[in-house]
């Protein structure tokens, strides 16, 4: 019963965001206004609908009801229920079904709170989100259905993938996906301004709360996300350059563009076509991650379920959207006026520069992702990594970087360099200084010593908005920025810390023997035998200490999963404010010695400590946007309600 | 700003599409060759594996007569279903060396006496490193060397009916 009511609620909801789409779009003519009455109210029940569908599923997982396939496919009654809940979006069905519901919530969030815009560009917006829902509702119905019962009810469930039994991953998929789908906001925000040609400052201040709620999340789940990768696949690496880690960067660029380029237009009126385009091209790169994930077309770590139908329905959507999306823009960007002008050296001039910057890692990505898929057309295999990615974003990111810490200086409009001589020469000259003393003192590559002179050039001049300015005064949104600014120099830090200075170690040890990796010594006190609630597995008890200091215990384990079964190995970390010390226990070779795998990454928690402050940067930066929006609108008002009485 | 630059998002996008099209219509190759092929083999010395073969060193190799190297493990179920394939392959001319991997020397003696012993060599590989670092990814796998010690040929998976001619081929083709 719960399966055909979230089945049910699926089917309506699908309904209704045609009736949103109809409505919006008949409403656009004249004499519409009845029709449009209804599409605000369409695309809330439509939200609250697909939600009651998504918790239908929860439900089920919940109950582990056996006669539903994907329940069957992906959950077992003796798993954690913790667990359980996180198999519902752990496979394909359940997480378009979970795509679709946070779309459909976005859609009935703008409908219910965004007031700022004209009503015709508003209703042409939520045509269409109801749009790009429908095609995914079809996907979902007609494809992927996650209701589908069996003709029998299974025995037992084949369980979840053991790698992703883990707390992790229970919060990355949905932080990601809010992120994803959250760009579908500023997507159609996009379209309806296109359709109706009011592209204008309020237009980027009602998309930018949008944006920056969707960037905060896309930032935490590619950190978690990056912290999984970590310590669950054993191999100390923290980016792959992996097509699904790349997925979900290429999105994440371009709503980071996204939001500076709104920025300029909210308070300035310049860069209209451009920050239309950024806002098509952000929700496309979700879009195209998700497509190129799903369809098997890339072979990657992450094999989601691959099914060529499935990538073919993906791909008419892709067209559908993002094509009809792009026609439009061509078609129309010549009649979106060029808006306000500025000079180069401008806070204006620094941000357009590092947009493009940003367009341009972008496309580094997108083409180191998409070049397997050229070549292999005529039949070469190719695999492209680090060697590819880092020299060549590097390119990009240097510049980058100098003029990020050089921007916020500015004014807008016109400046000078001369204004702000004092900072650029205390940053310059403390970067420079680090950069003769690093070189002089260690003998690390160029890539990673650049990285630790910019972070730490960058980390002074992310707060150097504050000078001469009174602390209390400074706005919430600019507290954001910088922190954002500075969080951006610690995860640079940290990636440059961990990649020159990682130690390793791969030892052969028995019981009772000891082995060293950078300052640590580690002692393999015992291997013993442990169960967890669907697990068993041997746990080395490693005593270690770090520079000759007292001995602290961590215990690897190498894991076996029963259902499926499967052997994983559980990496131990070690955490000291200056870095992480990883181990990991492997086979007992055959005389009785075990593998043990050690890393000392000095400062590599930097790097998810740097995510964390850029997504609080965001969110600082959001509170503030949305108190001066409630603000301005209580001021509006007053005024209202005073000439209202005056004119009484 | 030049207008016609408004049309080349939507350009570079068909463009993808038109990529992406053609890679869904066509057959999905999961295999993985390796890129070791026409390299010579990297230095190894491998203790025997069984107590009544030699183990296998590189220099056994290089002796002017191509081989075949068969990587598989006792504990590999499709090994025993390409073990009579191989003997048919040692029946016709094939000289077949092979590499245990992570395997035991009393679990070697069982499945030789149970399934036969096409082997002239049996080296073992304890941690895979050797077959790690001729490309290969699973277990069975057979490799063509020349008389030179260069892998010529990979075949991926279990050896099958089919297979022994190609390889008895690919075989001559590396004299």
């Amino acid at each position: 019963m719960i399966a055909e009511l979230g089945l049910a609620a699926l089917w309506l909801a699908a309904a209704l965001a045609a009736l949103q789409l109809v409505a919006g779009a008949l409403a656009q003519r004249e004499g519409g206004a009845e029709l449009a009455q209804l599409v605000r109210p369409a695309a809330i029940v439509q939200g609250l609908l697909a939600g009651f569908s998504f918790l239908m599923l929860l439900v089920l997982f919940a109950q582990t009801d056996l006669s539903v396939k994907l329940v069957a496919m992906n959950s077992h009654s003796e798993k954690p229920m913790l667990f359980k809940l996180s198999g519902a979006f752990g496979n394909h069905e359940g997480s378009m079904l979970l795509w679709i519901t946070v779309m459909a919530l976005a859609g009935a969030l703008i409908a219910a709170v965004e007031r700022r815009l004209p009503e015709k560009t508003m209703l042409a917006t939520l045509a269409a989100q109801a749009f790009v829902g429908i095609g995914f509702y079809a996907f979902l119905l007609l494809s992927s259905n996650p209701f589908e019962r069996l003709p029998v009810p299974a025995m037992e469930g084949m369980g979840l993938n053991p790698l992703l039994q883990d707390i992790g991953l229970v919060f990355h998929p949905p932080t990601l996906y809010i992120g994803y789908v959250g760009l579908s906001v500023a997507f159609s925000f996009a379209v309806g301004a296109l359709l109706t040609r009011q592209v204008n400052p309020d237009f980027a201040r009602a998309m930018r709360p949008w944006v920056l709620g969707a960037w905060i999340f896309l930032t935490l789940g590619i950190t978690a996300g990056s912290y999984w990768a970590y310590y669950e696949l054993g191999w100390g690496g923290w980016w792959f350059w992996d097509p699904v880690e790349n997925a979900s960067l290429m999105p994440w660029l371009a709503a980071t563009a996204l939001l500076h380029s709104a920025s300029v237009l909210a308070s300035r009126d310049a860069l209209r076509a451009w920050t239309i385009m950024l806002g098509v091209v952000a929700f496309s790169m979700s879009m195209v991650g998700t497509f190129l994930v799903r369809s098997g077309i890339l072979t990657s770590v992450h094999a989601f379920a691959v099914d060529p139908e499935r990538g073919t329905f993906i791909l008419g959507l892709l067209v559908l959207y993002i094509g009809g999306a792009l026609l439009l823009f061509a078609l129309r960007a010549g009649t979106v006026s060029e808006g306000e002008r500025f000079s180069a050296t401008s806070r204006e001039g620094a941000l357009v520069f590092n947009n493009v910057m940003l367009c341009a890692i972008l496309g580094i990505v997108l083409v180191g992702t998409l070049y397997p898929l050229v070549t292999e057309a005529f039949d070469v295999r190719v695999s492209v990594g680090p060697p590819y990615f880092n020299p060549v974003g590097a390119i990009f990111v240097v510049p980058m970087l100098i003029v990020m810490a050089v921007g916020p200086l500015l004014r807008w409009r016109r400046d000078s360099l001369a204004r702000i001589r004092l900072p650029l020469v205390i940053v310059g000259s403390v970067s420079f200084a680090a950069l003769i003393l690093v070189s002089l003192l260690t003998s690390i590559a160029i890539l990673p010593l650049l990285g630790l002179v910019l972070a730490l050039g960058l980390a002074i001049a992310s707060f150097m908005p504050i000078r001469g300015r009174k602390l209390r005064l400074l706005p919430i949104a600019t507290w954001g920025m910088m922190i954002a600014h500075f969080g951006i120099a610690v995860a640079l830090f940290g990636m440059a810390s961990e990649t020159a200075f990682s130690e390793e170690t791969l030892a052969a040890v028995e019981v009772g023997g000891s082995t060293e990796v950078g300052p640590w010594t580690v002692v393999l006190a015992e291997v013993r035998p442990t169960a967890g609630p669907n697990w068993t597995a041997l746990e080395g008890r490693l005593m270690v200490s770090y520079d000759g200091g007292a001995a602290t215990e961590t215990d690897p384990q190498s894991r076996n999963f029963w259902a499926p079964a499967q052997e994983t190995t559980e990496s131990a970390l070690t955490t000291r404010w200056n870095g992480q010390l990883y181990s990991v226990i492997g086979r007992q070779a055959g005389d009785g010695r075990w593998q043990l795998r050690l890393w000392w990454k000095p400062f590599v928690t930097f790097i998810w400590y740097g995510g964390m402050l850029i997504a609080l940067g965001g969110v600082l930066a959001l509170i503030g946007r949305v108190m001066a929006d409630l603000k301005r609108r209580s001021i509006r008002a007053r005024t209202a309600s005073r000439r209202a009485e005056a004119a009484q | 700003m030049i207008r016609w630059t408004v049309w080349v998002p939507l350009a570079l996008f068909m463009l993808f599409i038109g990529f992406a099209a053609y890679q869904l219509t066509q057959p999905k190759d999961e295999f993985i060759a390796s890129t070791m092929i026409g390299e010579p083999l990297p230095q190894f010395d491998l203790q025997p594996a069984s107590v009544d073969r030699p183990g296998l060193t590189t220099q056994d190799l290089r002796d002017g007569k191509p081989r075949l190297l068969n990587v598989w493990a006792s504990w590999c179920v499709p090994c025993v279903a390409e073990a009579p394939h191989l003997e048919a392959l040692r029946r016709q001319g094939a000289d077949i060396v092979g590499v245990a991997i992570r395997d035991r020397p009393e679990d070697v003696a069982r499945f030789l006496a149970n399934y036969g012993n096409p082997y002239s060599r049996i080296g073992s590989d304890d941690l895979s490193e050797l077959q790690l670092a001729i490309g290969s990814s699973g277990v069975p796998e057979t490799f063509v060397i020349d008389g030179q010690g260069i892998i010529r040929y990979q075949h991926l998976g279990d050896v099958r009916a089919d297979d022994v001619p190609v390889l008895m081929r690919e075989l001559a083709a590396a004299q």
